[in-house]
C-alpha cells in the first residue's frame, strides 16, 4: 500500500483546484508575463490529470520564483539558482511525482547555468520552465544574461558589451530532450507545450518569454510570434538535431530582431535518467520514500559488510 | 601494562602500493592478536612524493600514533621526478628513508630498498654515524632484485614485509592469508614466493642483534579494522540513510565511496554531482520527499554548501552534511590533517544559524554520534554536521565486531502519515500547517509530497503555518524562536537522555584539566595516562557537542580545575574562542596548545605542553607547536 495516495489517484479535475482558495494576490506587476505562465500551467495541468498533491513545483528567486506562491500544487520555494538540483533530487527520491522545477533567465541561465547544463545532460525526467524576460526584474532592471547587446541598465550605463545567451542551442548541445519556447501572450501554445513537456520522459525545457513591463518597457510584448510549426516560412524536423540546431540559432538571432519565433525545437527519445540508473542497477524500481513506511521493510546492516574489516 | 610496542612505518611514493601494503599487514597484526592504529601521511599526488603509513600494535590498548616509531620500511620513491641540481623538491627518491630519519626512535629498525636508493645517496645521509649514536640497526637489502626475480618491481613492498617480518620474528601465516584474500591468482603466487624468499633470506643470513620482536596480544573477540570513514559511512547506513550526493574533495572522498559503493546494492541512490552547491542542495530535495539523505565535503567544498545549508535552516529540511576539515585556508595543504574550520562550520551561511555539530573523536564516536546526527536532524527538522577531519578520516583501528551488532534506525522522525493528516490543523484554502507556532519541542512535524491533504509550500523565505510567504512581525518573532530554541530541547534530550559526547579520563580530582576536541582526541588521553603514571594528576575531556553546547558539562569541568589547557590542530585558539563564548567566563583559566604544521599530535608534545603550563614557563616548546597564554597574561 502506498503511503502517497495522491500519486496516480484517478477523479475528475477541476482548474479551480489549483487556485489557492484564498489567493495570495500577485505581487507580479499589472500586465506581467508571468500571469501567462500561471495561467498556462492552471490550465495544463488538469489536462494531463494530474492533481494538486502529486505535483511539486519548485522554484529559484526572482518574480517567477513566486510562481508556487500561486499555484496550489506541493511546492518548493528554493534560493537563486538551485530550483534544479532540489528538483531532481525530491524526483530521484519519488519518481511518482510530477516535479516541475521554474525560474527566470538570470537564475536558469546566470546563477544556475551549471545546474542546468547537467541536469539537461542528465536527462532528469522533469519540466524546466524558465521565464526569459531579458532583465533582473525584481531587483529593478540590471542586464540579464539573455538581455540583448547593447542593453543599457544601472549596471551597465554604457550598454551591455556582452552578447546575450542563447537558451535553446544551450539545452541543445547540453542533452535536454524537449526543448520548446513559448510567450505569455499566446497562451494556448502555451498550454500546449506545456503538457507535452510534463508528458516527455525525460528533462523538458521550456524557454517561455515573460515580457517585464516595468523593467523591459521598449515593448518587448513579444508580439506578434510566429508559431515556427504552423508557419509556411520554416519547415524543419525537431527530431533532427542538425535541423533543429539550426532553427534555434534563427530564432535565437530573430528575437533581437524584432521577430519572435516560438514552437517545439527539439525532441528527442532518449532515456530518461531515472530509466538509465534503474537499469544500471543505481536506483530501486520502487520509490525509496515508500520504503521508510513500509513496516515489513528489511533495512541492510552495516554489520553484514564486516567481512571485509575483519 | 607492557610498554612493549611495535610502530612499524612503511615508506615509498605515491604508487609504490604503500596503501593496500599497509592494510594487510595491519590486519595482519590485529589477526594475531594486537591493537592496532594507524596514520596515513601522504602527498596531493598520483605518482610519486613521499608517503608513509604508520601501523602501531601492541598488546594493550592503543589510541593514536605513539610519539615516534621504532621500525622503518623505506622503499625509495620509485616515481620520483628526477632531479635536476638544485631542484626545490631536492632529490625524492631517498625521501622515504631520509624524510623518515629524525623520528626513529633509538634501538630503531631500518630496512631499505639498497636496489633503487644508490649508495652514493645514501653516504648522504651520515647514516652509519647517526645509527651508531642511536642503536639503530640498518638492513639494506635488493628487495627490487628479489621482487623482478620472482614477480614485478612494484612487488618489493611484499619483500620489504617478508624482510621485517623475518625481523620482528612474526609468523608469516596471517600475512599469508590476507594475500590469499585479496590477490588475484595470477599475481598471488609470486608475491607468495617473494614473501618467503624474503624472510628465509633474512632468517638465514643475518645475525640478529635488534631486541624490537612482535609483541603478543589476544582478544578476546574477533575484531574488524575501521577507519574513521568506514565508522562515519556505516553509522549512516545501520540510521538508514539511502541516498548521497557528493563532488569528489579529499579526505571527504572517503566517505562519499564507500557510500556509493554500497548503496546500490541496499537499494538507495548516489548522486555524484556538477557541484558542492547541487550536492548539498540534493540532499534537501531528496529529504524534503521523503528519503534519509546526506551530503558532505571538506572545506572548500563545504563553503559551497552555505546556501543549502542555509535553507535546510530556514524550511526545517532535515539533512545531514559531513564536514571532513584539512589544512586552510584555501586550497591550503590538501591531504594534512587540521582542526581550522570549526567557526566556519558553526556559523557559515546567513542569518542566525540553527544547526546540529558534533565532532567525534575516535573511530567509535564516529559510528555512534553519525547515527545520532541522523536521529536529532530528522526528529527536529535540523541539519546536523558531522565536522572530523583527514587524521580521523584515514586511521584504522580495530574494534570488536559486536559493536556494529545494532538494530537498524531508518525511522524518518518527525513525518506525519495521511491518516494524520486527517486531524491535524489546515488553513481554510486546505494548506497544511507545517509550521505551526506553538508546537512540542518546538518541532511543527512535516508532510510528504504526493501525501493526500499535505501540501504546503516551503520556502527559504519567512513563513506563516502554512508557507506563505510573509513579513509580518509577529509571525517573524514566532517562527525564529521556534527555530532556534529547538536547539534548547536538543541539548536537553542529549543531556537527559543519551551517554555523554564527552569522553573524560585522568584523575578526577586534579587540579589540572586539558580539553581537546574532535580528532586530537587519542593523544591527548595517551598524554594524560602517561602524566597519570608519572606521578602527575591531570585529566582530560574530549568534548564533541560543538553545537548546542555541552554547557553543564564544560561547567562543571572547569570549575573543578585551576588552570586548562586546550588543545586544537588550528593557529587561532578556535574553540578555546568557543568554551570563552558559549560560558562567558574562564578566560583566565585557558590557556591553549595549537599545532598547524599539518601533521596530527604526538602524546609528547602534549606532555611537554602540560609541563611548560605548569611550571609557567615562558620557555619554547621543543616540537612545532605554539602555547598560547591565558587572557590578561
Amino acid at each position: 500500500m502506498s503511503a502517497f495516495n495522491a500519486i496516480g489517484e484517478e477523479r475528475d479535475i477541476d482548474r479551480n483546484e489549483f487556485t489557492p482558495g484564498i489567493e495570495p494576490q500577485p505581487t507580479w506587476c499589472p500586465g506581467c508575463g508571468d500571469f501567462g505562465v500561471l495561467k498556462a500551467l492552471k490550465q495544463a495541468l488538469p489536462e494531463v490529470g494530474l492533481t494538486p498533491e502529486e505535483v511539486l513545483t519548485v522554484t529559484g528567486i526572482g518574480c517567477s520564483g513566486k510562481l508556487n506562491s500561486y499555484l496550489d500544487t506541493y511546492g518548493f520555494h528554493t534560493i537563486h539558482g538551485r530550483s534544479l538540483p532540489v528538483a531532481r533530487a525530491a524526483k530521484l527520491a519519488n519518481d511518482g511525482l510530477e516535479v516541475i522545477a521554474a525560474g527566470g533567465d538570470g537564475d536558469g541561465y546566470g546563477i544556475g547555468g551549471n545546474h542546468f547544463m547537467h541536469t539537461a545532460r542528465e536527462n532528469h525526467d522533469m519540466t524546466y520552465i524558465v521565464f526569459n524576460n531579458e532583465v533582473f526584474g525584481l531587483t529593478k532592471g540590471q542586464t540579464s544574461p539573455t538581455s540583448p547587446k547593447g542593453h543599457k541598465s544601472k549596471t551597465t550605463p554604457h550598454g551591455n558589451a556582452k552578447s546575450p545567451i542563447r537558451p535553446l542551442s544551450l539545452a541543445l548541445t547540453s542533452g535536454a530532450t524537449y526543448i520548446a519556447r513559448t510567450a505569455a501572450v499566446n497562451p494556448n501554445q502555451a498550454k500546449e507545450i506545456i503538457k507535452e513537456a510534463i508528458e516527455h520522459d525525460g528533462f523538458a525545457h521550456i524557454d517561455f518569454l515573460t515580457q517585464c513591463p516595468t523593467w523591459n518597457k521598449d515593448a518587448r510584448q513579444y508580439v506578434p510570434y510566429i508559431d515556427v510549426q504552423e508557419s509556411d516560412d520554416y519547415d524543419f524536423d525537431v527530431t533532427n538535431r542538425q535541423e533543429a540546431q539550426e532553427m534555434m540559432f534563427e530564432t535565437e538571432n530573430q528575437l533581437y530582431e524584432g521577430t519572435v519565433l516560438t514552437g517545439r525545437y527539439f525532441v528527442d527519445e532518449r532515456p530518461s535518467y531515472q530509466e538509465q540508473k534503474k537499469e544500471l542497477g543505481e536506483m530501486p524500481e520502487e520509490p525509496l520514500a515508500e520504503r521508510y513506511f513500509d513496516e515489513d521493510a528489511e533495512w541492510e546492516r552495516s554489520y553484514d559488510l564486516l567481512e571485509r574489516h575483519k | 601494562m607492557s610498554n612493549h610496542e611495535l610502530i612499524w612505518r612503511i615508506a615509498g611514493g605515491s604508487g609504490d602500493g604503500i596503501d593496500s601494503t599497509s592494510q594487510n599487514f595491519a590486519k595482519a597484526l590485529m589477526r594475531s592478536g594486537l591493537d592496532v592504529f594507524t596514520h596515513r601521511h601522504y602527498p596531493s599526488r598520483i605518482r610519486g612524493g613521499h608517503t608513509y603509513v604508520e601501523i602501531r600494535a601492541a598488546g594493550h590498548e592503543v589510541q593514536s600514533r605513539g610519539d615516534g616509531y621504532n621500525c622503518l620500511l623505506a622503499l625509495g620513491d620509485s616515481f620520483a621526478r628526477n632531479p635536476q641540481e638544485e631542484a626545490y623538491y631536492g632529490n625524492e627518491e631517498i625521501k622515504p628513508l631520509s624524510e623518515n630519519l629524525d623520528d626513529l626512535r633509538e634501538g630503531g629498525l631500518i630496512v631499505y630498498d639498497s636496489g633503487l636508493l644508490s649508495e652514493e645517496d645514501v653516504a648522504e645521509l651520515d647514516l652509519e654515524e647517526r645509527a651508531a649514536e642511536n642503536d639503530w640497526h640498518v638492513f639494506p637489502i635488493d628487495l627490487r632484485s628479489m621482487a623482478k626475480e620472482h614477480g614485478r618491481e612494484v612487488m618489493r613492498n611484499t619483500a620489504g614485509v617478508g624482510v621485517t617480518a623475518a625481523l620482528l620474528e612474526m609468523d608469516l601465516e596471517h600475512i599469508e592469508d590476507l594475500m590469499e584474500d585479496a590477490m588475484p591468482e595470477k599475481i598471488l603466487e609470486p608475491n607468495l614466493t617473494i614473501l618467503h624468499e624474503a624472510y628465509d633470506m633474512v632468517t638465514e643470513e643475518y645475525a640478529f642483534e635488534h631486541d624490537l620482536r612482535i609483541p603478543e596480544g589476544n582478544h578476546d573477540e574477533a575484531q574488524a579494522l575501521l577507519s574513521g570513514s568506514n565508522a562515519i559511512a556505516y553509522g549512516a547506513i545501520d540510521a538508514g540513510c539511502r541516498f548521497i550526493a557528493g563532488y569528489p574533495m579529499t579526505p571527504w572522498t572517503d566517505v562519499f565511496t564507500i557510500m556509493s559503493q554500497n548503496l546500490p546494492d541496499m537499494g538507495g541512490i548516489s548522486e555524484q554531482v556538477e557541484d558542492e552547491i547541487a550536492a548539498a542542495a540534493l540532499a534537501v530535495g531528496a529529504s524534503h520527499a521523503g528519503v534519509k539523505a546526506m551530503s558532505g565535503s571538506s572545506g572548500g567544498g563545504f563553503a559551497l554548501m552555505s546556501e543549502p545549508l542555509g535553507l535546510a535552516e530556514m524550511t526545517e529540511t532535515p539533512i545531514v552534511l559531513l564536514e571532513s576539515m584539512r589544512a586552510g585556508p584555501s586550497t591550503g595543504m590538501p591531504t594534512k590533517p587540521e582542526q581550522g574550520d570549526l567557526e566556519f562550520t558553526l556559523y557559515t551561511s546567513q542569518g542566525d544559524s540553527a544547526r546540529v555539530v558534533f565532532a567525534p573523536g575516535n573511530i567509535e564516536e564516529a559510528y555512534e554520534q553519525t547515527r545520532l546526527a541522523f536521529h536529532v536532524a530528522y526528529e527536529y527538522q535540523i541539519p546536523t554536521i558531522i565536522m572530523y577531519d583527514q587524521k580521523l578520516s584515514g586511521e584504522n583501528t580495530n574494534v570488536p565486531v559486536s559493536f556494529l551488532d545494532r538494530e537498524p534506525a531508518p525511522s524518518l522522525g518527525s513525518v506525519v502519515t495521511e491518516a494524520d493528516l486527517e486531524d491535524m490543523p489546515h488553513d481554510e484554502t486546505g494548506k497544511f500547517h507545517r509550521f505551526q507556532h506553538d508546537v512540542d519541542n518546538n518541532v511543527s512535524p512535516r508532510s510528504l509530497p504526493g501525501q493526500k491533504g499535505g501540501r504546503y509550500l516551503a520556502t527559504g523565505n519567512e513563513h506563516t503555518p502554512s508557507g506563505h510567504i510573509s513579513e509580518d512581525a509577529d509571525n517573524r518573532v514566532a517562527q525564529m524562536e521556534r527555530r532556534v530554541e529547538k536547539l534548547e530541547d536538543i541539548r536537553a534530550e542529549l543531556d537527559e537522555e543519551h551517554d555523554s559526547n564527552q569522553t573524560y579520563v585522568g584523575d578526577e580530582l586534579a587540579d589540572f584539566g586539558i580539553i581537546t576536541w574532535g580528532s586530537s582526541q587519542g593523544a591527548v588521553f595517551e598524554a594524560v595516562e602517561r602524566l597519570n603514571d608519572d606521578g602527575h594528576a591531570v585529566k582530560a575531556v574530549s568534548v564533541s557537542d560543538m553545537m548546542p553546547f555541552p554547557e553543564a558539562e564544560m561547567t562543571e569541568f572547569l570549575e573543578s580545575v585551576d588552570q586548562a589547557m586546550v588543545v586544537e590542530m588550528n593557529a587561532t585558539a578556535q574553540f578555546r574562542g568557543l568554551i570563552q563564548k558559549e560560558l562567558g567566563r574562564y578566560g583566565e583559566k585557558l590557556t591553549s596548545l595549537l599545532k598547524y604544521n599539518g601533521n596530527p599530535f604526538e602524546p609528547a608534545e602534549i606532555v611537554e605542553g602540560y609541563e611548560l603550563n605548569s611550571d609557567g614557563s615562558d620557555a619554547d616548546p621543543s616540537a612545532q607547536v605554539r602555547i598560547e597564554p591565558a587572557a590578561g597574561d
